[in-house]
């Protein structure tokens, strides 16, 4: 079976998630494990089988564009780990 | 008189009606229990004392409410306004909605009185109540073992009687595998048939709420109050809501269940399995014909599942960052940081090591050149797994199964191997990725006196099935009255 080498930086990088060299090497060696337990799905023939992303037998559903009540800002704001005049404040963006 | 706090949703509305006792009686016993019980068993993260007087007075005018002055217990991951709620995560620590969940709503309109929030596994990812940052929930039949997961907290505190009923939801099996290794009633609903609005999201195309209870007539009244469609769901069926109850009738005569031979392989625990085979033949001997089916690609679910589900986390969880609410990283580089470093700061801080390990998994099966390759070829092998089952029910009324491979396993034993502990949930997922119900109900102990649970599944909206053939299996059988010693 081939073995896989998943790329666990790059991942991290694209999923904003900052590791330890310790969780780098640690995950790495738990996830090509479990890639590799799930490559069995290549056992499977589905050449002619349509994706299932969901269960119902739904497309896209609408509703009249009619405008309705928010949730508060001040409310929503309560959670906020930094806030300003009733913005969410974040660090710099651009240099 | 048995204690308040012991008593089913039906023994209680029925001392109601007669005015033998009040919703206060009610919530004082269970807040006693929840004294005496959890500081061993730790299936709470937060108990509504406070609030438990305002509720009572609130319900004074909802006694026709189908829910009213029942205690009940919500699993930490459903929204209640301006309450914690943490899916046991540091990175929802402080996290107060600023709405409820519909299900909140809904039980809050029949006159239930929220107890308290449940312990679980972080963001339910976990087959063990391991993962929360709060330390393991204990098996209330066994303090060194898990109660399963990951709505372990809400199985064990309906199991010692810390609540007459409790919330889960079920992503991969994580209503059923820790009411089944609690010895108690849990539902996972067909896919739409529960509103996720205010249910933090897991897994979308996957998750549903369902009731955790101490018996199947509970289980019925409990869906009767949380189904139906919601506009604030896009995926809630616009299907009429039937009364469950009706379906509790002691009758599964010319009933037909199929017995997925790929259930009964090596792995299966031998009192698990003979617990399950007793059940089979009682329910024969009811008058209902079983026989042996085949769901070829069952053995591909964990595979599948493991694609699927991390993938669909991976994207959920990318709003946890730092910026709208939750923790924000402190750290060393927080003064003056850049706001990607903010990011990837936070989500090092606050997510703990199954979380860390899901996302990295799912972005790794999203990413350029490995989609098709895993993310689409799980997607099909879903289609096989599903098609299975709809032939499975063109012929037979529902299919049982054993709910878990193995009674509950020891705190500790499966923490640092995680494809072990994904194999747990070998039985429950199939149902997840088919989007049909299916409940888990007590079928038997081990020598050692651990419940073994039987897991029955239906055709899509089948919840009326599963009601009649579980409700005839325990009124013929004496399980479910069994409590632990605590």
């Amino acid at each position: 079976m081939k073995k896989t080498n998943i790329d666990v930086v790059y991942v991290a990088k694209l999923a904003r998630l900052a590791l330890s060299a310790e969780e780098i090497e640690r995950l790495g060696a738990q996830l090509n494990g479990i890639i590799d337990y799930v490559s069995e799905l290549n056992e499977v023939d589905t050449s002619a089988v349509e994706p299932t992303s969901h269960v119902l037998p739904l497309k896209n559903v609408y509703r009249e564009d009619k405008a309705g009540p928010s949730l508060p800002v001040d409310e929503v704001l309560k959670n906020a780990p930094s806030k300003e005049d009733g913005f969410f404040k974040v660090p710099k963006v651009i240099e | 008189m048995d204690e308040l706090y012991s008593l089913t949703c039906g023994q209680i509305r029925k001392l109601y009606n007669s005015n033998k006792v009040s919703p206060a009686e009610v919530a004082e016993s269970v807040l006693k229990r929840i004294d005496a019980v959890d500081g061993k068993i730790g299936a709470l993260v937060n108990v509504n004392k406070d609030s438990i007087k305002s509720q009572l007075l609130s319900i004074k005018d909802k006694k026709n409410g189908a829910f009213y002055g029942i205690p009940v217990v919500i699993k930490d991951n459903i929204c209640v306004k301006g309450e914690g709620t943490t899916c046991a995560s540091l990175i929802l620590k402080d996290f107060r909605p600023p709405y409820s969940a519909t299900v909140i709503e809904r039980l809050r309109q029949e006159g239930a009185v929220l107890i308290g929030k449940a312990n679980m596994d972080e963001f339910a990812f976990g087959s063990s109540c391991e993962t929360s940052c709060y330390g393991p929930t204990k098996n209330p039949w066994d303090l060194n073992r898990i109660p399963g997961g990951s709505s372990g907290g809400s199985a064990a505190s309906v199991c010692a009687d810390e609540t007459i009923a409790a919330l889960g939801s079920d992503t991969g099996g994580s209503i059923r595998q820790p009411a089944s290794l609690c010895g108690v009633v849990g539902l996972k609903p067909t896919y739409g048939r529960v509103s996720r609005y205010g249910l933090i999201a897991f897994a979308s195309s996957l998750d549903q709420i369902g009731p955790i209870t101490k018996n199947i007539e509970d289980a019925a009244i409990l869906m009767n109050v949380i189904a139906g469609y919601d506009p604030k769901d896009s995926t809630s069926a616009k299907i009429p809501v039937p009364d469950y109850t009706k379906s509790l009738v002691n009758d599964v005569k010319g009933l037909k269940i199929g017995i997925p031979k790929e259930y009964f392989v090596e792995g299966l625990d031998r009192e698990v399995e003979a617990a399950v085979k007793e059940a089979i033949k009682k329910l024969e001997s009811l008058g209902a014909r079983c026989d042996e089916v085949s769901l070829p690609h069952t053995r591909y679910a964990v595979s599948a599942y493991y694609i699927i589900a991390p993938a669909e986390a991976s994207s959920n969880l990318a709003r946890f960052d730092g910026v709208r609410y939750g923790l924000r990283s402190r750290g060393p580089k927080a003064a003056n940081q850049h706001l990607i470093d903010m990011y990837k700061e936070t989500r090092a801080e606050g997510f703990g090591n199954e979380a860390k390990r899901r996302i990295i998994l799912g972005t790794y099966v999203l990413s350029s050149g490995y989609y098709d390759a895993y993310y689409l070829k799980a997607l099909k092998v879903r289609t096989k797994i599903k098609e299975d089952l709809d032939n499975v029910f063109k012929e037979f009324d529902c299919v049982l199964t054993p709910t878990s491979p193995t009674p509950a396993f020891k705190i500790g034993e499966k923490l640092n191997d995680p494809l072990s502990m994904y194999l747990s949930d070998i039985f429950t997922i199939p149902v997840n990725l088919a989007g049909i119900p299916a409940i888990s109900m007590p079928c038997g102990f081990t020598a050692g006196g651990l419940p073994a649970g039987l897991q029955l599944m239906a055709k899509p909206f089948g919840e009326e099935t599963l009601f009649k053939v579980a409700y005839t299996y325990e009124q013929n059988t004496q399980w479910h009255k069994r409590k632990p010693r605590l």
